[in-house]
């Protein structure tokens, strides 16, 4: 579970409707994942790097190192499928949550 | 009449520079340190509608964002506008002044603005135009006459205007034959009263 | 003292948007409008101004446009009027929760229908939940003065500005108006710092927020809203200091000693200042109250004049259906709840879709004043004039 970061009162609250989150990169004290039904899994045997999962990701989950694709944000997929549907080497296969 | 304000009601067509008119008057007055307010009267915008233009002159600022209700000047740049709308609405027929663009003598029009006993004017300003500009534009002319009959301001001074305003927009020639509309205006106007 | 200058007020306001030079104009063209977009064009194609100029299809995508140059932290303006103002409206509040400082010239018209092209206040009364602040000139040197103002106010109270002048009525009349150079402007106004940078990978902008946060967020503008006041008057004292023109967020013309005193906004009010000389020098106490910052309400300043009055006036050229008045007499008489005792008021509406407001009104409003002074009531409280009985 990540923390409560909601202020307490309102007048800690920003000035307009952008949030910052100091704490951890890219925003990640969010999950976003409960409502995830299946989740992406990557055959990186196959998968070329070509990036095109990671540009297509709505919630920025894919996670890229060195230029190389290397697997999923899981606190913040929410299991969509884009990737999956969209990987030319079909390297993405969407898995049951619950097994 | 508002007090220490000039207001001058300027009668056309659309299409003809009643509006260029009243402004040219305006910003010449204003070069001159003077308070000023032109504004033209819009209805649906098309090519020969009768449309009025106005101009207030003052030594001071000028506060007043009313129409104007009664003009001291009255100049009407297309003369088939008199007889079709009331020219003399809201004017002093004692002290009011009409000036007129027509090749016909002041006497003409006495007759056809009964009761008026102001000063009457006329000029042939799209004869003039039609001489020093080659097209029918009577406004200029009209500006002239104006500057003769009531002395308002120096004729100078609507020079400078008019050559610094046109230059922006017109070729030399059009400008050096506005400028002399302006002069002949001045110069052939008839007055009566 | 600046050089004076006379042109058309929508020229003017296009000359003062070249001087601010602002980042990016994203405008769509409606009459009694469209000369400030169409001259401002003409400094962006000599070369004149820095400007990012977007065309656009609509004012919806105008000020959509404007919002996200906003949020990418760049300066912004456009124009607009009436329907096109009215377009804008979902946009509008997006924009002020979003606390975007984009500037907004709005030439006042009528809403349609009728189709009507003329200056009243309608369209800016119709947006004034919107969250945005507010100001409306009473002639073309306010309106320049207004504009410049604009960016200072907007960015320092994060929230965008609407500053407007009636349509037509001074939109289209030439008047003589004191200018600044370019160079003076630009000290004034400092350079735009954005709050934040859209590469902040940190940020999430444009959130969602539900039942649990949306009303904090709300709490938390309404509040910043309010301190909206106090910036237009420091704004409005550092504008005199620079041009000898001091600016609040009323003025108040013979009101110290006033019977009875009219509350009026725009071009109107120059119209009345002149019934107000001449009533004096007949020997009644009459004196007007300009708004000039509509949104936020500056409340305080408002009571503050009228509550030694025996009478107000208040002249409202825009309508709300079914409302108690006018808006401004709507707003005007709630805070006048405040006072213990509150003097006679009375709501007059006028002008709608550019019906002329003579001198002759504006004084047979005050002579309707001056006999509630002496006791003798009215017939009716809210009241249409300049219209066909
Ligand atoms: S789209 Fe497929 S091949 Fe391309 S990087 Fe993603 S997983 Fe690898
Ligand atoms: S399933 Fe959807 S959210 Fe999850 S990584 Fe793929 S594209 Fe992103």
């Amino acid at each position: 579970m990540a923390k409560d970061l909601m202020p307490k009162s309102w007048k800690e609250f920003p000035d307009g409707i952008h949030v910052e989150v100091k704490d951890q990169p890219q925003g990640f004290d969010y999950i976003t994942a409960g409502w995830r039904t299946f989740r992406p899994e990557v055959n990186l045997d196959k998968c070329v790097h070509c990036m095109i999962c990671w540009l297509v990701c709505p919630d920025n989950a894919v996670v890229v190192e060195d230029g190389k694709m290397t697997g999923f944000f899981y606190d913040h997929c929410k299991g969509c499928g884009v990737c999956a549907n969209e990987c030319p080497v079909k390297a993405i296969e969407m898995v049951p949550e619950v097994k | 009449m508002i007090e220490n304000i000039l207001e001058i009601r300027w009668h056309g067509r659309a299409g003809q520079g009643v509006k260029t008119a009243s402004y040219l008057l305006a910003e010449a007055a204003m070069d001159l340190g003077k308070y000023i307010q032109a504004f033209p009267e819009y209805g649906p915008e098309r090519m020969g509608a009768p449309m009025a233009a106005y101009t207030r002159i003052s030594d001071e600022k000028i506060l007043i964002h009313s129409g104007v209700e009664n003009p001291d000047i009255i100049v009407v740049i297309d003369p088939t506008l008199v007889g079709t709308i009331d020219i003399l609405k809201g004017v002093d027929l004692e002290k009011g002044i009409v000036i007129i663009n027509s090749a016909m003598e002041p006497a003409v029009f006495r007759e056809k603005l009964p009761g008026f006993k102001g000063k009457l004017a006329t000029v042939d300003a799209t004869g003039i135009a039609l001489d020093t500009i080659g097209r029918p534009i009577p406004n200029v002319p009209m500006l002239g006459a104006l500057i003769k009959v009531t002395n308002l301001l120096p004729l100078e001074s609507v020079e400078e205007k008019l050559k610094h305003k046109f230059s922006e927009k017109f070729t030399e020639k059009i400008v050096e034959g506005n400028l002399k509309a302006l002069e002949r205006g001045y110069q052939e106007v008839r007055i009566d009263g | 003292m600046g050089k004076k200058i006379a042109m058309e007020t929508n020229q003017l306001a296009a000359f003062a948007m070249a001087q601010i030079d602002p980042d990016v104009v994203a405008a769509y063209p409606i009459t009694p409008s469209t000369e400030v977009v169409q001259e401002f064009s003409k400094y962006v194609a000599n070369g004149e101004v820095t400007t990012e100029f977007v065309p656009v299809e609509s004012e919806h995508s105008a000020i959509s446009a404007c919002l996200g140059a906003a949020t990418a932290g760049a300066r912004v303006m456009t124009a607009t009027a009436s329907q096109g103002l009215a377009l804008m409206n979902e946009i509008l509040h997006i924009a002020s929760s979003a606390r975007a400082p984009i500037s907004v010239v709005v030439a006042s018209r009528a809403l349609s229908g009728p189709i009507n092209i003329h200056g009243d206040h309608m369209d800016i009364s119709s947006i004034r939940d919107a969250g945005w602040i507010i100001m409306v000139a009473e002639d073309a040197q306010e309106a320049y003065d207004n504009i410049i103002q604009s960016i200072p106010i907007a960015e320092r109270a994060k929230f965008p500005i609407i500053t407007s002048y009636d349509g037509f009525i001074t939109s289209h009349a030439v008047e003589v108006a004191e200018v600044l150079e370019k160079e003076e402007v630009q000290k004034f106004i400092g350079p735009k710092k954005p709050d934040y940078s859209v590469f902040d990978e940190k940020l999430t902008i444009g959130v969602l927020a539900l039942q649990d946060s949306y009303i904090e967020f709300k709490r938390k503008q309404a509040a910043d809203y309010d301190k909206v006041i106090d910036i237009v008057k420091e704004v409005g004292k550092e504008y005199g200091d620079l041009t000898g023109r001091y600016y609040d967020t009323v003025e108040k013309y013979m009101t110290d000693d006033a019977e009875v005193i009219m509350v009026a906004m725009g071009s109107t009010a120059g119209t009345a200042k002149v019934v107000v000389d001449q009533m004096r020098a007949e020997g009644h106490k009459v004196g007007l109250l300009k708004i000039r910052l509509f949104r936020p309400v500056p409340k305080d300043d408002i009571i503050g004049v009228l509550r030694t009055a025996d009478a107000v006036m208040i002249m409202d050229r825009a309508y709300t259906y079914g409302g108690v008045g006018g808006p401004l007499f709507e707003e005007i008489s709630a805070a006048m709840n405040d006072l213990p005792c509150r003097p006679y008021m009375a709501n007059y509406i006028y002008g709608l879709g550019g019906r002329d407001i003579k001198p002759s009104h504006i004084r047979q409003v005050f002579e309707d004043g001056l006999k509630a002074v002496k006791g003798c009531g009215f017939d009716q409280q809210i009241k249409w004039i300049t219209v066909r009985e």
